[in-house]
């Protein structure tokens, strides 16, 4: 493992030049995990059916309200700076996905995950599990309260770090709309050098995933607020049943 | 049609936060009428990925898609056609379920991993059924479970999908 963060960001600017698309590249060599991950070949285009137009339907029976508050999971407060991460989920028609599972997992302030498989030599919080879950709301907005996670090394290529982030999984409205994808942090140097962030090529999709400051979030002598919206694909239900809903 | 957020990897340190007690058992392990649907994960140079985490959804026996809460905290309840799991350190992943019945039962699948910098969403066709894709069909073992290996990358590559008003 020599490869040195400049020829990683060299890499990373050669294929972007060459692909100015939206979704993250399968085959994206920066990220060396992807090498013997990525598929080769091109995605059946398919008319989904059934199963595939409905998603599970998850509801109070399957979530707590205070799974959202990842400050209180473990009777002591966490350390690190407090944060309320808080957005609204939609689909390519902008209609609010509604009642829907959010989960997220993040590191620690310190930057180092509470699992097994994480041996960064950064402290463990005992109060901190990194987890959480939500329903969105009938409109479509999700809120968690959380601690800003750090950034960490990982063994990418020499010095690499990855930048702050919060990991989302979500559910649409149709089981096609699945997303899993990660939160960033605006104003942090690190992610120009990241090749999982930039592994979106098109800077304006990389926005997409950076929430902003939101003073109007923040709570006096608390914490401090970011909004981030999140918009899946388009769903396949007409405009007609969603009205019905 | 707003621009979607893209997708970004399940990275490695899912585990804690997304397995859960019964997470794989969409019916309880041996229950009457059940089967296993199981295989491995596999990347391009034929090695098990350990870190990759299988969804599927289903429709029930009678081909009927359930649109019932539970699957978070099943307790033994409804089936709520919706499973995930983990694969194990082997690269192995295994549901408890019914077979799906009606006109095209299939398990929809979604397959995420290290490594794999977006979702990718498949299917499994039953051996039995008419209307397949050529590849996406589980091999009925001599026990009666069902067997379906997916592979990321390589000479067996699994046949992957895109759908309409989504993003590749």
């Amino acid at each position: 493992m020599t490869t040195s963060q400049h020829e990683i960001s060299d890499e990373i600017a050669k294929i972007q030049a060459d692909s100015p698309r939206g979704a993250p590249l399968l085959d994206f060599p920066p990220y060396r995990s992807s090498l013997l991950r990525h598929p080769t070949k091109e995605l059946r285009h398919a008319d989904p059916e059934g199963v595939e137009l409905v998603a599970p339907v998850f509801g109070p029976s399957d979530v707590a309200p205070v799974e959202a508050d990842l400050t209180v999971q473990r009777g002591g407060e966490p350390i690190g700076e407090r944060i309320r991460v808080h957005g609204r989920v939609v689909d390519g028609d902008g209609r609010p996905v509604r009642r829907q599972l959010v989960e997220i997992w993040q590191a620690n302030a310190a930057g180092r995950y509470s699992h097994q498989g994480d041996q960064h030599p950064a402290p463990l919080d005992p109060n901190f599990t990194g987890v959480g879950r939500c329903l969105t709301d009938d409109d479509g907005w999700y809120t968690f309260t959380t601690i800003k996670p750090g950034p960490y090394p990982w063994r990418n290529h020499h010095n690499a770090w990855r930048p702050a982030h919060i990991h989302f999984s979500l559910f649409g409205t149709d089981f096609t709309q699945r997303l899993i994808t990660q939160m960033y942090f605006p104003g942090d140097q690190l992610l120009a050098l990241d090749p999982i962030a930039q592994s979106i090529s098109d800077p304006a999709a990389l926005q997409r995933l950076t929430a902003s400051y939101d003073h109007s979030l923040s709570e006096h002598e608390w914490l401090l607020g970011y909004r981030w919206d999140i918009v899946l694909t388009g769903s396949h239900a007409t405009h007609m049943e969603a009205s019905d809903d | 049609m707003t621009d979607a957020a893209p997708g970004q990897t399940i990275g490695p340190f899912f585990h804690h936060a997304l397995a859960y007690p019964g997470d794989s058992e969409l019916v309880p392990f041996g229950a009457a009428g059940s089967v296993v649907l199981h295989g491995h994960v596999y990347d391009g140079a034929g090695t098990p990925v350990p870190d990759a985490m299988i969804e599927i959804r289903q429709a029930d026996a009678e081909g009927v898609v359930p649109a019932v809460e539970g699957s978070l905290r099943r307790r033994g309840a409804a089936f709520t056609g919706w499973g995930r799991c983990c694969t194990d350190t082997s690269g192995r992943y295994w549901f408890s379920t019914v077979e799906p019945g009606g006109a095209t039962p299939f398990f929809a699948v979604t397959v995420f991993a290290r490594g794999l910098l977006d979702r990718l969403f498949t299917r499994i066709y039953l051996p039995d059924g008419a209307d397949t894709v050529d590849g996406l069909v589980a091999e009925r073992e001599a026990d009666g479970r069902l067997r379906f290996d997916i592979h990321l990358q390589g000479e067996n590559e699994t046949v992957f999908f895109s759908f309409p008003r989504h993003r590749s």
